[in-house]
């Protein structure tokens, strides 16, 4: 073992009934580095990261901490050992202050009684570290994910202060949160913190570590220095195979010549996004780029019905729409994969056939029930044609990945035959092979004659598979990219220009 | 798997609850399974056990669906009381027995439509919403009682309360064509689908099309129906209306049914055969106390010990550890959550998501 | 309707009126605790025609369940300067303050139907029944009616751990003392209501061999007792012949009941405490006589020889 780890584990086995999640993986992390840990979805790095901190106990194999060999119980113990997690859903208490959830469990007392003053003081001290100058006493969900991603970050530093676990911190943080974040982790690297970084975002990976280790199928791949590795090595690594769709950015498509089918004019609602006009061909995708809250998603839910706009039109083929409510929506043949899938997509405790036929079952009425046998048929012919994985269609979805649960919501819609679809962020949060397979999807829709609208925040994406691409910026429609102008430097270009007048 | 091997796996632990505390009876009180003709109906301790659990049987059905929207009607007590005080009074008024239902059925429909509003359209808190009638709706039919018993002659209200129709008493008769039409039309059409999608997600079922709202108001307003129902068997099998007493505390009874029959206090999966099944296992219990002779200061203890078993028998965590001592096979823990899950207070992810919700 | 009522009370009246002494002029100030129960209802009316009857200015106040509203009201009563105060006192303690300003404006005060924890001095005197006895009337009655033939009880308990559920058991079982023909065989709690009456005289009925050995019934209220002569008619008995029903309370179903001869008997809480309570004052203000710290009202015993079906026509009126 090179006098450099300060973590390292050799041979990690863990079993669960009827599956070997980790198959005598190695890991290394060295101090002072940034390991990204990569994986598909069920490749094992959430249960090795398990192993490591104690969330679960390990079947076989060694965990080594400054060359001492440690077998932590549970995380707490983990963290007392000096390995700290922080997950991608912050697990602090929202309705606490700030200093009250750094000092969780170790308030500093005066006379036996916590003494309020004293933690504020030290909060503040500790977060000025990471240059943070925030109200310590105000309550933690006041701030946003970012922040409170920094915060917890402080906490387990504080608390463990050899080994750093970020587990997918960047999943829900827009670009500007993302550069803060690697700001911190740069330092904490300084400081001599071996940090390890799980992700799906390539260019974070290649933005921040210095090595990366592969896992697949509950296997060790290999491990690699950053620099030397070319990404498509990389995702050869990940997948195992060559991938296609992610590999053809740059390639643009010629503009869609089919006709106008929908047009919005000055659709809008004041407090979300400003009016505007969009039209959209039949058999085309237009994409939609801006940064978060620049009111993609806001034009996605007006378009939906699920606001109700205060302004403007919408028509079909000449015809008047009422976009009331996303009822009235779908009875226009709309739909619509949200951003959250977890909060506005899934029924989670429903299974994998219920949550394919819903959207249709809800249009035809509670009146008209499809037959179980239709379900079934219907539930087999998407899980199939999408390549939702999962064991049965009976299993609820909550169970499945991110990217089955995509696929699954995806199914929903196709299932109701929509001629519009909207799709928010579907590769957001989704490991690479669901991602590739989405985006293919997405290509065979258009091809189809389906319309499409799909907001992205994956630049590259969005510029293989738009023929159209709108910007957004400060809730308003500001630019519009079409043919030959759609390019990723284009897209960054129109977002970034509020940014360069709000600098001068 | 097919749909009816599904409902008798999801009926197992209720079935095998009922028939334990039934044998237990028996054991205590050998006479327990005599069943005789007289006067031509079926007379035995059986029978009180269903004819005595009608009421809770008829609210656990309006109990489950609005469960399942993730509510809870805490009016359905309250809502007996004013449907049977209405029954009455219309009866001593002279109306015709017709009338006198369809009033006291219609009273309950709006009952549960007024709940309805407040959570569907003016969303406020279910339990805050039907608080609201739960309080009120005894005041309101102490008015139309005058606070007295309201007492009746009426031979055709009364034979819904002590009449009997093919051997069985009338409230049997009642709760089992009442109880299993409802479960028949909530699952022969998509209602099941629809109302526990809007129970598990009521956002996600929205951008879905579906028509949260009307389900809501829905679910509400067949609890309503239901306690209406129940009041005219408890106010007919007196026959007066006893506006102080009629319905007090069976919201509890119904709630802790649904519980009893596995289904989850946070909405979503349910069965309403379950829930008359919990019903009953509830009756048996009290008739069983009944029986068996015990000073009246052991009911409530006995009834809550024996009610903290079945529980705990159901319980998700109990049912994994059970996993591990059995030989490991195919066996589905996921299914065997959403199964038995109801009874706990469910895993700290759905209570996280319920607090987002309601924030 | 009206008419009816108003014969009713003047019958009502008729009887009350014997023995009692003038008391005109006087103001009296009358806090009752509520509406709760239709007893509740007769006491107020019959308090109402007592005062009327005398010629008595009843200031009445209900409180609605609360002892904040009763206090208020007893305080407006002795800044009107009234003659004196009846309470029918819905909790036992708190009292000492009110009750000693009243003391201090000279004002007597008589509770009705109730006591409190007070020291004695703070009021004159307090007019109720006593649950021991009525408990004991109806077993004195049981115990002549079988005559030393072998007689199984059953019981229907009132709400359990409540007082009169206590003392009326109390009193039935100190009047079986003694009188090894009869005894207790099942005794549950029904709760005072006419539904568990009914459920719990069902399960005696199939626990005691289809109600064979059953001999008597005793209730702690006449409620109970009704729900379960119904229960007894639908197990094919005959209640009152084949089982003996005795209760208490004296409301009038149960008169109803008696009329058919489905009931046997039953003792009377009498709702009129208001009646002894006049008496008592009007003594006072003639010569100052203190009456005594309790006056126990009668616990009247009624069978189906005192022509229930005119007793019933009375009562009918009165609220109950």
């Amino acid at each position: 073992m090179p006098a450099s780890a300060v973590l390292s584990a050799t041979g990690i086995v863990k079993t669960f009934p009827g599956a070997r999640a980790l198959d005598g993986v190695d890991f290394e992390l060295r101090r002072g580095e940034v390991h990204a840990l990569l994986g598909e979805n069920g490749a094992g790095k959430s249960t090795l990261i398990k192993c490591l901190t104690g969330a679960y106990r390990r079947d076989g194999g060694r965990v080594e901490l400054d060359g001492a060999p440690i077998d932590p119980r549970d995380p707490l113990d983990a963290q007392k050992l000096g390995i700290g997690t922080v997950y991608q859903e912050v697990n602090l208490l929202p309705n606490l202050s700030v200093a009250e959830n750094l000092y969780l469990g170790r308030q500093p007392r005066r006379f036996g009684f916590v003494a309020p003053r004293e933690m504020n003081r030290r909060a503040r001290a500790l977060l000025s570290a990471y240059e943070m100058d925030i109200d310590v006493t105000a309550a933690l969900s006041s701030y946003s994910v970012a922040v409170q991603q920094v915060i917890a970050i402080a906490r387990a530093v504080d608390l463990s202060g050899k080994v750093l676990i970020l587990d997918e911190p960047t999943a829900s943080l827009d670009a500007q949160e993302v550069r803060m974040l690697f700001r911190i982790v740069r330092d904490l690297q300084a400081r001599g913190l071996g940090i390890v970084f799980i992700t799906h975002f390539f260019e974070q990976v290649y933005a921040i570590s210095n090595r990366i280790t592969v896992l697949r199928n509950g296997r060790l791949v290999g491990t690699r220095e950053t620099e030397s590795l070319p990404r498509k090595d990389l995702v050869t690594m990940m997948l195992g195979h060559e991938l296609h769709a992610a590999e053809q950015a740059g390639e643009t498509k010629a503009e869609s010549s089919g006709p106008v089918r929908y047009a919005f004019h000055g659709l809008g609602k004041a407090g979300r996004v400003k009016p505007f006009d969009l039209e959209i061909r039949q058999g085309e995708v237009v994409g939609m780029a801006g940064l978060l809250g620049s009111g993609r998603t806001e034009t996605a839910e007006l378009l939906f019905g699920v606001e109700t706009a205060d302004s403007g039109t919408a028509e079909c083929e000449g015809r008047r729409l009422s976009l009331s409510s996303p009822r009235a929506a779908i009875a226009q043949g709309f739909g619509f994969c949200p951003e959250d899938r977890k909060v506005d997509g899934i029924i989670g405790d429903l299974s994998v056939r219920e949550n394919i036929a819903l959207a249709l079952q809800a249009r035809r009425g509670w009146m008209r029930p499809l037959s179980r046998k239709e379900q079934d048929a219907l539930a087999d012919r998407y899980i199939k044609a999408l390549d939702i994985r999962t064991t049965d269609r009976e299993k609820p979805i909550r169970l499945l990945s991110g990217g089955n649960q995509q696929k699954a919501i995806l199914a929903r819609w196709l299932a109701t035959n929509p001629d519009f679809l909207i799709l928010d962020e579907p590769t957001r949060g989704i490991d690479v092979g669901a991602h590739a397979e989405i985006i293919r999807l997405i290509e065979s829709l258009c091809a189809q004659g389906m319309s499409l609208l799909v907001i992205s925040s994956e630049l590259d994406e969005l510029v293989a598979y738009s023929s159209r691409v709108i910007v957004l910026r400060d809730r308003e429609h500001v630019a519009e990219l079409v043919g030959g102008d759609v390019s990723t430097e284009n897209i960054v270009e129109a977002i970034a220009g509020q940014e360069r007048r709000r600098a001068s | 798997m097919s749909g009816a091997k599904a409902l008798g796996r999801r009926l197992l632990p209720q079935c095998v609850a009922l028939a334990a505390i039934l044998i237990l009876i028996w054991f205590n009180f050998p006479g327990f399974f005599a069943i005789e003709m007289q006067n031509g109906r079926l007379y035995g301790s059986l029978i009180d056990v269903m004819n005595r659990g009608a009421p809770v049987a008829l609210l656990a059905v309006g109990m489950t669906l609005v469960i399942a929207t993730r509510g809870i009607d805490l009016s359905v007590g309250a809502v007996m009381a004013i449907c049977g005080a209405v029954a009455a009074a219309s009866s001593v008024r002279g109306d015709p027995l017709a009338v006198t239902l369809v009033m006291s059925l219609g009273i309950g429909l709006l009952c549960g439509l007024w709940n309805g509003v407040l959570v569907a359209i003016l969303n406020i808190q279910p339990i805050v919403a039907t608080l609201v009638l739960m309080v009120a709706g005894r005041g309101i039919a102490q008015l139309i009682t005058e606070g007295a018993i309201l007492t009746f002659n009426d031979p055709g209200l009364i034979f819904i309360g002590s009449g009997s129709l093919f051997g069985l008493p009338m409230p049997v008769v009642l709760w089992l064509v009442f109880g299993i039409a409802v479960a028949l039309i909530i699952r022969r059409t998509a209602l099941g689908l629809l109302i526990e999608a809007t129970g598990v997600n009521r956002r996600a079922a929205t951008l879905s099309g579906i028509q949260a709202p009307a389900f809501l108001i829905m679910a509400y307003v067949l609890s309503g129906l239901c306690a209406a129902l129940a009041g005219l068997i408890v106010t007919a099998d007196i026959r007066g209306a006893d506006a102080n007493n009629a319905g007090l505390w069976l919201e509890l009874d119904a709630i802790l049914a649904v519980v009893v029959g596995g289904n989850s206090l946070l909405g979503g999966r349910f069965s309403i055969i379950a829930s008359l099944i919990g019903a009953m296992i509830i009756q048996a219990v009290n008739t069983g106390i009944l029986l068996s002779g015990f000073p009246p200061e052991f009911n409530l203890i006995i009834k809550a010990a024996i009610i903290v078993l079945i529980l705990l028998i159901q319980s998700p965590r109990l049912s994994h550890l059970a996993a591990f001592v059995r030989p490991a096979g195919p066996a589905a823990p996921a299914q065997g959550k959403s199964v038995a899950g109801g009874a706990s207070a469910g895993d700290a992810r759905d209570i996280k998501k319920l607090e987002r919700t309601a924030s | 309707m009206m008419l009816k009522t108003a014969l009713a009370s003047a019958t009502v009246l008729a009887a009350c009126l014997f023995g009692s002494a003038h008391a005109a002029d006087m103001t009296v100030g009358f806090s009752q605790i509520g509406s709760e129960s239709g007893w509740r209802a007769a006491e107020t009316t019959l308090t109402k025609q007592q005062a009327e009857k005398r010629g008595i200015d009843l200031k009445f106040a209900d409180a609605q369940q609360k002892q904040e509203n009763q206090i208020k009201a007893v305080r407006s009563f002795i800044a009107q300067g009234v003659d004196a105060i009846l309470i029918a006192p819905v909790v036992a303690t708190g009292w000492d303050e009110v009750l000693t300003e009243a003391k201090d404006a000279k004002i007597p005060v008589i509770l009705l139907d109730r006591t409190v924890d007070a020291p004695k001095d703070l009021y004159m005197t307090a007019v109720t029944s006593d649950l021991v006895h009525e408990g004991n009337v109806a077993g004195k009655w049981l115990v002549d009616t079988v005559a030393g033939k072998p007689c199984n009880v059953v019981e229907l308990q009132g709400t359990t751990g409540s007082s009169p559920a206590i003392d009326r058991k109390k009193g039935f079982e100190q009047a079986l003392k003694g009188h090894d023909n009869l005894k207790i065989v099942r005794s549950q709690t029904g709760d005072f209501t006419r539904t568990k009456g009914k459920e719990v005289m069902e399960s005696f009925l199939k626990a005691e061999g289809g109600g064979k050995n059953i001999c008597a019934l005793y209730a702690h209220n006449d409620d109970m007792a009704v729900g379960a002569i119904q229960a007894i008619k639908e197990a094919g008995l005959k209640p009152g012949k084949d089982i003996l029903v005795v209760s208490i309370d004296a409301v009038p179903d149960i008169f109803q009941a008696m009329a058919a001869g489905e009931a046997n008997a039953t003792v009377e809480l009498t709702p009129n405490m208001a009646g002894p309570a006049f008496d008592a004052l009007a003594a006072y203000k003639k010569d100052g006589t203190m009456p005594p710290k309790w006056i126990q009202t009668e616990s009247k015993l009624y069978t189906q020889k005192d022509d229930p079906k005119a007793v019933y026509e009375q009562k009918k009126g009165l609220g109950y």
